[in-house]
Parts: C-alpha cells; sequence; structure tokens
C-alpha cells in the first residue's frame, strides 16, 4: 500500500558559524563556559542598546551561499521575529525575512539510482540565536544566556526531498560543505547544527499535497531520517483510515522513536516581522564577493570527482577520502611520493583510518608523515620489504615518525629474495619434516602452507612470499 | 548671572563665580522648585564633580563644556544612576554604561545634574504619562510643559540647569521647548549617537539639546554629534561651531508651507508667526510660501509607524531579567501579562496594542507597508523644497500650552499637537523650536526652522540672525 504515496520534504538547518565574536556585540561564542558569562547589555537586551553586525558572519553567509551555488544578494535587509519567551532577551529576534542574504541554491546528492539530483536551496539567512533555559528542581528554570546572539545561518531547501534517505544524504553534504568552509562546529549535540523538517505526502504521480506538518528535536541525522521514516508512515496511515492529517509541530522522542504533537498555544505564532530599524541593510559589493569566491577552498563534490579522475579512486573510497579537508590533503601528499594511488588509499582506509579511529585522533594529528606514508608504500611495491613486514614498519613509526628505509635497514626487515640462501634454509626444512612432504607428494597440497609458515618463521617473515611459494613447489614435488 | 556658558567658565576663571557653591544653589533650587517635578532623580556626588572640574577650570585643562550643569531625559542611560523612562516597569532600574551622548559630555567635563522627567517612554504630548506625575510649566503651573521632553525643557525653562538633553520621536524636543519659551533642537537622524537611548521608535528618535541661548545649544551640539561605531544607524556626520563662521545666512531661502495655518491653528500663533515673517521680509530676507502637500497625512503615517517599532522595542520589559515583576503570578504567561499590565501606563499600553495590530499578519501591508510608503512620499515633499530653499519655517506646535487634564481623555487631540512637527522626523530632518514671543495668556508661542538633513548650521546660523538682530526673544 505504501509504495503508491511518496514524501515531499523541505529541511531547515540552523548552523552555528563558528566565529569568535557574538553577530552583533562582542560578547565570545565559546561553547561550554559558566552560565551567563558571555552576556554584556547588549546581548542581554537592556534598554539603550543597539546591535552591530559582525562582518565575519556576513563573510562566512557569502562562503555558504557560494558553495551552494546560490545568487548572494547585494542588498540585504535584517528584519525583527516578534515572539516572547524567556530566553530571549529583547522580544525579538533579529533575523532576515524579505531580502535574505543568499536564494536560489542548489546541494547535489546521489539517489538511489547512482543518478546526481539536486536539491535546491531557497534561501540562506543571517540570524542571532536564542539562549538557553536550564529547568531544574520543581519549578524552577534559569536562564543561560550566553547563546544569545551567538550568530547562525539558517539554510531552507525547496521542498525537493523524496525520501528520508535523501532527507540524510543532504545533510551529510551540507555539513561536508560546512566543514570544508571552516565556518561551523556542525556539532549536532552542542546544537551547532539543529535541522528541523517539514513532510508531507501525495500519490505518487498526483500533484496534490495532502496537509504539511512540521518535525522538530532532532538531535543527529539518522533521528531526521527515522523521524521522517515515522512520519511518512503515520501520514499515509491516517489517510488510509480515512482520517485527516492536522497541521501541526511535532516533538521527535529518540528514545521512544515516535513523534508527538508539540502544544497547541507554543506555536500559534504570529511573528510581525518588520526591517529592523537599528541596523542598516547589508551592502555587498561584487568585488567583495570575487574576493571571498577566491578564498574558497576546492568543495567536497569538485574534489570528488578529481579524486576519481586523477588517482583512478572508486566512488566508494573517494567518498571516504573527501570526508575531511585534511584527511584528502593528506592522501595527496602521500600520492606525491608515490604513484601507487590504489595502495595508498587502501593505507589510508584501512590502516590510517583505523588507527585513528582506535586512538580517537584526527588526521592533523596522526604519527606518520605523508612522505614517510610514501616511501613505505614504494618499499612493498618494489619488493624491498613484503606486505606482512610494511605492516610491522608501519607500527614502529607510529611511535618515531623515522624514514621507513632507515627503520628497514637499522632492524634488518629486508626481503630475503637472495635463491641460494633460501634453496639451503628449504632443503633442511625439507629434510626436518619428512612425513609432511609425503603428504604433499600424496596430493595433500594444503600442507605447502605449513611449509611457507616455517620458512617465515625461520626468516622473522622476511623471506619473499612468491619466492617462497615458488621453490617449495619445486623442491617439494622433486624430493624423495 | 551668566548669559552663557562661556562666561560662566570666563566667571569661574577671574573667582567671580565659584562653581561648587553655584552647583550647591542649583541643588537648593531643584529641591524648592520640586513642586515643578522636573526630575525624577539627582545624580550622586554632583557639588563633588562640580568641585574637581572647578579645579580643572583653574588649571586650565579642561573640556569644552567644563562646569555646565546638563540634566538628561530619563529615557537616556547614565551608569548606575536610575534610568526609569518615567515607568512603573523600570523604577528600580541602574543601567550598566553610559550613552554615548553622556560620555561625550562628560569627556568634556560637563557636569550631569540629573535623570528629568519625561511621558513614559517618551509617549506624549504633555508630560502627563509620566508614572511618577506630570511636570508643571513654569511660565504658568496650570498649564503643561510639553512632552515628551517636558522635564528637560522645564529645567532649562526654570534655571534649575545650564542645559538638557531630550529625545524627539514626533516633537518630543521641539514642541515642550514652545511651550516653556527656549531652545530646542531635534538633529538630523543620524547625527547623533542612539547608543544608551532607550527605544521608543528607532527609526524616528533623536536626541537633542535645550538651551536658552544659541551659543550652548551648538556647544552641545558639536560635542554629542559625530560617528558612533556602536550606533550602526549613526552617519559618521558631525556638526562643528566652525561651520557657522563662513555661512552668510542672511543669503538663504526661507520657505514656509501653506498647509500650516488651516484650522486647529491658534490665532495669535498664526498672528505672530506672520508678523516675524513681515519682519524677515522687509530685513531683506528672500521668504515664500512654499508647499508639503502630503503634510496631512503625517501624523497617521506616524502614529502607525512609531507604534509599531515601539511595540518591538517594550517586549523586553517582560520581568524576566530586569526591572519589575509580577510575584504573584504562577505562570509564565501570566507573569507576561500582569508584569505589563501593572509596569505599563495607559498611553503605551494604547501603542504598544496599536503597533501590534498594524504589524500582525493579513494587516501589515495595508498599515505598516503603506505608511512607509506615505513617508517616502513626505520625505520627497521635503526634497522638493529644499532643491529650491535652504530652510522651512513654521509654527511649532497649532496651540500654545494647554490646561493639565485638558487633552488627557483626548488622545487623538492629544496627537494633533504634533502636528507641525512629526514630518521632520518622518523625513530625518532636523527641525529647531525659537521662542518668538506670548499669547496673550503670556504663553510663550514657538517657531520651527527645519532644514535638509546635516543643515544645523543654516538653522543655527539663521536663528543667530533672529536672536540678534530681529529682537525676538
Ligand atoms: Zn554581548
Amino acid at each position: 500500500m505504501h509504495e503508491i504515496y511518496e514524501p515531499v520534504i523541505g529541511l531547515e538547518v540552523h548552523a552555528q558559524l563558528s566565529t569568535k565574536t557574538k553577530i552583533f556585540c562582542a560578547c565570545s561564542t565559546k561553547f561550554g563556559n559558566p552560565p551567563n558569562t558571555n552576556v554584556c547589555p547588549v546581548c542581554l537586551g537592556h534598554p539603550g542598546v543597539l546591535p552591530v553586525l559582525n562582518k565575519k558572519v556576513v563573510e562566512y553567509s557569502i562562503k555558504m551561499g557560494l558553495a551552494v551555488d546560490a545568487k548572494i544578494n547585494s542588498h540585504s535587509v535584517f528584519a525583527r521575529k516578534n515572539y516572547f519567551y524567556p530566553d530571549l532577551p529583547k522580544g525579538y529576534q533579529i533575523s532576515q525575512f524579505e531580502l535574505p542574504i543568499c536564494e536560489n541554491g542548489k546541494i547535489d546528492i546521489t539517489s538511489q539510482d547512482g543518478s546526481i539530483k539536486s536539491i535546491g536551496i531557497k534561501r540562506i539567512h543571517m540570524e542571532e540565536d536564542a539562549g538557553k533555559l536550564i529547568h531544574e528542581r520543581d519549578n524552577e528554570t534559569f536562564i543561560d544566556a550566553n547563546r544569545c546572539g551567538v550568530p547562525l545561518i539558517e539554510i531552507v531547501t525547496e521542498p525537493d526531498l523524496r525520501s528520508p534517505k535523501e532527507a540524510y544524504d543532504y545533510l551529510t553534504n551540507l555539513k561536508l560543505i560546512l566543514t570544508y568552509l571552516d565556518i561551523c562546529d556542525v556539532n549536532m549535540e552542542e546544537g551547532s547544527l539543529r535541522c528541523d523538517a517539514n513532510i508531507s505526502i501525495r500519490k505518487k504521480g498526483d500533484k496534490k499535497l495532502y496537509t504539511r506538518t512540521e518535525i522538530k528535536n532532532l538531535n543527529s541525522f539518522r533521528n531526521v531520517e527515522k523521524a521522517l521514516e515515522f512520519e511518512f508512515n503515520r501520514q499515509i496511515d491516517l489517510i488510509e483510515n480515512g482520517e485527516d492529517i492536522v497541521q501541526q509541530t511535532l516533538l521527535w522522542n529518540a528514545d521512544l522513536n515516535e513523534a508527538t504533537p508539540m502544544r497547541g498555544k507554543e506555536e500559534a505564532h504570529d511573528y510581525r516581522y518588520f526591517p529592523e530599524p537599528d541596523l542598516v541593510p547589508a551592502k555587498i559589493s561584487n568585488d567583495r564577493i570575487d574576493e571571498i569566491e577566491k578564498s574558497l577552498p576546492e568543495l567536497p563534490s569538485l574534489k570528488f570527482e578529481r579524486f576519481i579522475k586523477n588517482y583512478s579512486l572508486s566512488k566508494y573510497d573517494a567518498e571516504i577520502l573527501i570526508s575531511s579537508i585534511e584527511l584528502a590533503d593528506y592522501f595527496e601528499k602521500v600520492c606525491k611520493t608515490t604513484n601507487e594511488f590504489k595502495s595508498a588509499s587502501n593505507w589510508m582506509i584501512s590502516e590510517v583510518l583505523k588507527y585513528l579511529n582506535e586512538h580517537k585522533l584526527d588526521i592533523t594529528q596522526f604519527p606518520i608523515s605523508p612522505e614517510h606514508l610514501g616511501k613505505l608504500i614504494n618499499l612493498i611495491k618494489d619488493g624491498t620489504i613484503s606486505g606482512k613486514i610494511g605492516k610491522d614498519v608501519f607500527e614502529f613509526m607510529f611511535n618515531s615518525d623515522e624514514d621507513p628505509e632507515k627503520i628497514v635497514n637499522e632492524k634488518g626487515l629486508l626481503q630475503i629474495s637472495d635463491l641460494s640462501e633460501l634453496e639451503v634454509m628449504i632443503d633442511s626444512i625439507i629434510a626436518k619434516h619428512p612425513k609432511d612432504a609425503e603428504d604433499y607428494r600424496n596430493g595433500n597440497k594444503k600442507v605447502i602452507g605449513f611449509f611457507v609458515g616455517q620458512v617465515m618463521r625461520e626468516t622473522n617473515g622476511k623471506a619473499n612470499p612468491q619466492l617462497v611459494n615458488k621453490l617449495l613447489t619445486e623442491k617439494l614435488s622433486r624430493s624423495i | 548671572m551668566y548669559k552663557n556658558h562661556s562666561e560662566k567658565v570666563q566667571k569661574i576663571i577671574s573667582g567671580i563665580l565659584d562653581l561648587k557653591e553655584h552647583t550647591k544653589d542649583l541643588l537648593s533650587s531643584i529641591e524648592k522648585n520640586s513642586d515643578l517635578n522636573a526630575f525624577n532623580s539627582i545624580s550622586k556626588d554632583v557639588v563633588e564633580k562640580a568641585a574637581s572640574v572647578a579645579e580643572k577650570i583653574k588649571s586650565g585643562k579642561h573640556g569644552k563644556l567644563a562646569g555646565m550643569t546638563v540634566a538628561v531625559k530619563d529615557v537616556i542611560s547614565v551608569k548606575n544612576e536610575p534610568l526609569t523612562c518615567s515607568s512603573e516597569i523600570l523604577k528600580n532600574f541602574k543601567p550598566l554604561y553610559d550613552a554615548t551622548v553622556v560620555e561625550k559630555l562628560l569627556e568634556e567635563d560637563a557636569i550631569i545634574i540629573g535623570k528629568t522627567n519625561c511621558d513614559e517612554f517618551a509617549m506624549g504630548s504633555s508630560n502627563e504619562n509620566s508614572a511618577f506625575g506630570p511636570v508643571l510649566n513654569p511660565v504658568n503651573k496650570n498649564r503643561v510643559p510639553g512632552g515628551s521632553s517636558g522635564g528637560s525643557a522645564v529645567a532649562v525653562a526654570a534655571g534649575l540647569c545650564d542645559a538638557s538633553l531630550g529625545t524627539d520621536t514626533g516633537g518630543s524636543i521641539r514642541q515642550p521647548a514652545a511651550f516653556v519659551g527656549i531652545y530646542g533642537l531635534k538633529p538630523t537622524y543620524g547625527l547623533v549617537s542612539r547608543f544608551g537611548l532607550t527605544a521608543y521608535a528607532s527609526s524616528f528618535d533623536s536626541i537633542g539639546p535645550f538651551a536658552n541661548n544659541l551659543d550652548d545649544l551648538s556647544a552641545i551640539l558639536e560635542v554629542i554629534s559625530g560617528e558612533d561605531k556602536k550606533d550602526s544607524t549613526s552617519s559618521g556626520k558631525k556638526f562643528t561651531r566652525e561651520s557657522l563662521e563662513n555661512l552668510d545666512a542672511s543669503k538663504l531661502k526661507i520657505g514656509y508651507p501653506k498647509e500650516f495655518f488651516g484650522k486647529g491653528i491658534q490665532s495669535e500663533v498664526k498672528e505672530n508667526f506672520l508678523k516675524v515673517i513681515q519682519k524677515l521680509k522687509s530685513a531683506g530676507i528672500e521668504i515664500s510660501e512654499v508647499s508639503l502637500p502630503h503634510n496631512e497625512y503625517s501624523i497617521a503615517a506616524y502614529y502607525i509607524l512609531t507604534t509599531a517599532e515601539a511595540s518591538s522595542n517594550l517586549a523586553r520589559y517582560d520581568g524576566v531579567r530586569y526591572g519589575v515583576r509580577d510575584l504573584n503570578s504562577t505562570e509564565l504567561k501570566e507573569m507576561y501579562e500582569q508584569t505589563r499590565s501593572i509596569g505599563f501606563g495607559k498611553e503605551v499600553k494604547r501603542r504598544i496594542m496599536l503597533g501590534t495590530y498594524v504589524l500582525s499578519s493579513g494587516y501589515y501591508d495595508a498599515y505598516y507597508k503603506k505608511a512607509q510608503k506615505v513617508r517616502r512620499l513626505i520625505k520627497n515633499d521635503f526634497d522638493n523644497v529644499f532643491d529650491n530653499f535652504d530652510l522651512i519655517l513654521s509654527p511649532t506646535t497649532p496651540t500654545t500650552a494647554f490646561k493639565l487634564g485638558e487633552k488627557t481623555n483626548d488622545p487623538l487631540q492629544m496627537y494633533l499637537a504634533d502636528v507641525y512637527t512629526t514630518s521632520a522626523n518622518l523625513a530625518g530632518i532636523p527641525g529647531l523650536n525659537i521662542p518668538i514671543g506670548f499669547d496673550n495668556d503670556n504663553l510663550p508661542i514657538g517657531m520651527q526652522l527645519m532644514s535638509n538633513q546635516f543643515c544645523e548650521d543654516k538653522i543655527i546660523s539663521f536663528a543667530k540672525i533672529l536672536e540678534n538682530e530681529m529682537n525676538l526673544s
């Protein structure tokens, strides 16, 4: 039954900008300071104070706009959004309504069939964050105003998303862009990235949408996906049972995996937007836009394409390697030392990332320099050491990031490819294990593994495995 | 005792005037005249401050306003002094910082003598909307002093300070200046920083000086004007007294709007005004009738736009963080309602409701947007006149000071007291009240001089001609 419906989803993401100071005053934006220490008369809304726009906020917003191919408005207006709540000192939030800073952008995602789909970005606007209420004991509520005036951009999509999975993918790409631009800490737990979702359903092929609902309190991308799945099914069930969908705001409960309606009173708002008279419109020249455009890093989607093309990587590998600028940079530095791109990618994905996960580090804290990793890959490739020894050398390098060649020499790890040396050793091993040799000749070819193990033990793993295999096969078949 | 501040300083230097003793006398004079109700509070350590400024003057290292006693309207922030806005809701509030204008006055060694009574949150035209009672007009104590900066005007008129600061959103400096017979200037919007001025209507509010002479008025304007990084709407422009020197005010072209003499104008106000016009003409000043066709819509546009801004500006007084809170409420919404019901006076509530209404969805376009268009038309009217004229001369008010209680039950009549003054705020241009005579009840009559934006120098230069040569005041 559900297959005949499709969801129509739009997302509103609030991203806290990682400027040092607040949007309209000089207070710090640092997270985790004691309550009400990052405050001043301006962000506390005392009588007579006036906002002064932080220019960094404009710059960061333009960066985001450019990164999603949006139009940057040369003349952008702040507006007051009026409502009463104790976490909102002025009784209004300074936001943007008509003429936001950016309009009409897009973020690409990969659809299930592998094709690229563009999700429209309707608008990006600047605004200030509200404070935080801390409810304690029975009836006591405290206000922490540290967050009041922390800069936000709200990124609003067109209703272009057609499945909870697409919503998840969109958010993943959005987060990656924010990370690349280095304008947001993208930490959902600390609230630096927040998401609200709008969803309605329709019968596939129909234009007509049923009533829309909004879901809030989504504290992870997975929860966004889950909540949308929940709400998609709930709406279908209502329609199938002949009931009406009520236009409302729902709160997602991650513990119970369900969305429950917000109390009616809290959502019935007329925000009475009007232009903020205390601020002049933000005027942005084309020169300024060009200047900011030049400062943009290579964006994730372009890097992804380039990695696939230049390094002949799979989409899977490329996606992992571009998941942060630093990781991608590291990879590219490795590839300056070695031409074994596929092998470099394997090392990054299996060994390097494993190490980082185990030690809870990021790539900037990784002890091995990319040049040394590249050299190590070359040593394996040219047969100087075996792959197995390579892993040992890799481990040595964690502790002291030395030149792998030096480690190989000092520790005597050079691969033994000397034919005569290996022949003598193999002859003696076969002589010591006549029964196993006979097993082999009687057809139990698996025994060769045992002999390889013996050789490796004797050589501390330094024997060239291909050579050992070849010699063993020859000698075991011959000797009586 | 002294005709202006320069003379005061001279007398202090020559030892004829003891600033400390003089300031003490001033304080007792304020005390004696407490029935005028001009002050909400007197600054701490005024006498000590006077003594230290006197020392500075002796040493020759003093600021431009050294020893000038200045009263400040109680909607402007003076650090650690009460900032009540003449409202119950802020009666216990003390600000943590100085307004930029106050900072500038103090830098030039002015003595902030106290905070003056006004209409609650500067909303009113008679000073009867104060939570601390009305201010009386010193010329006739049965009359209102005008509003909203009534206390500031009265403090100067009654000789309780040398000068004062008021605020003008729709006439709140010029109208009380006219009612008590002194000079009062509303500067160009953006010439004087608003930082520290408790907002009533942010795109209209201007801080300006009251004085009984033009020298003091321009001295204060020079000090308080100029760029302020804390105010985004600050223009960066500054008024200097130097600019007055190079100006031949007798060559300025003057217009007077024909629309200002319709019904509602008191005959003596009109007669006195026309007399001035005659005098100017015979003195060879080029003066003729001009038209401001959209002026009739100014009061309507003014009350839509200012109340809209006010409804938002006053949302912060909710009892949550500072000010008075109703402690009997048990729920958030109830606390908001009770606090604001108890804390705000009638006129403030009326304007908050009006403003909330005009911004509501479904009404925004019909009221707020339309009023913005009217505002633009009114600005265009002025632009057209100023293409050919330097100054516009008009009565400041349609009548002289009315009786206490006369209009309190008729808000619309009260609003019409500002019929000649609101348009300057809508257009963001400056306006100065000049006392030009008295009516049959001996009540002062005022005349208003307006110019294009940032042409305060023209206004003041021309006013000087009137002051010196026409013998008007
Ligand atoms: Zn602050």
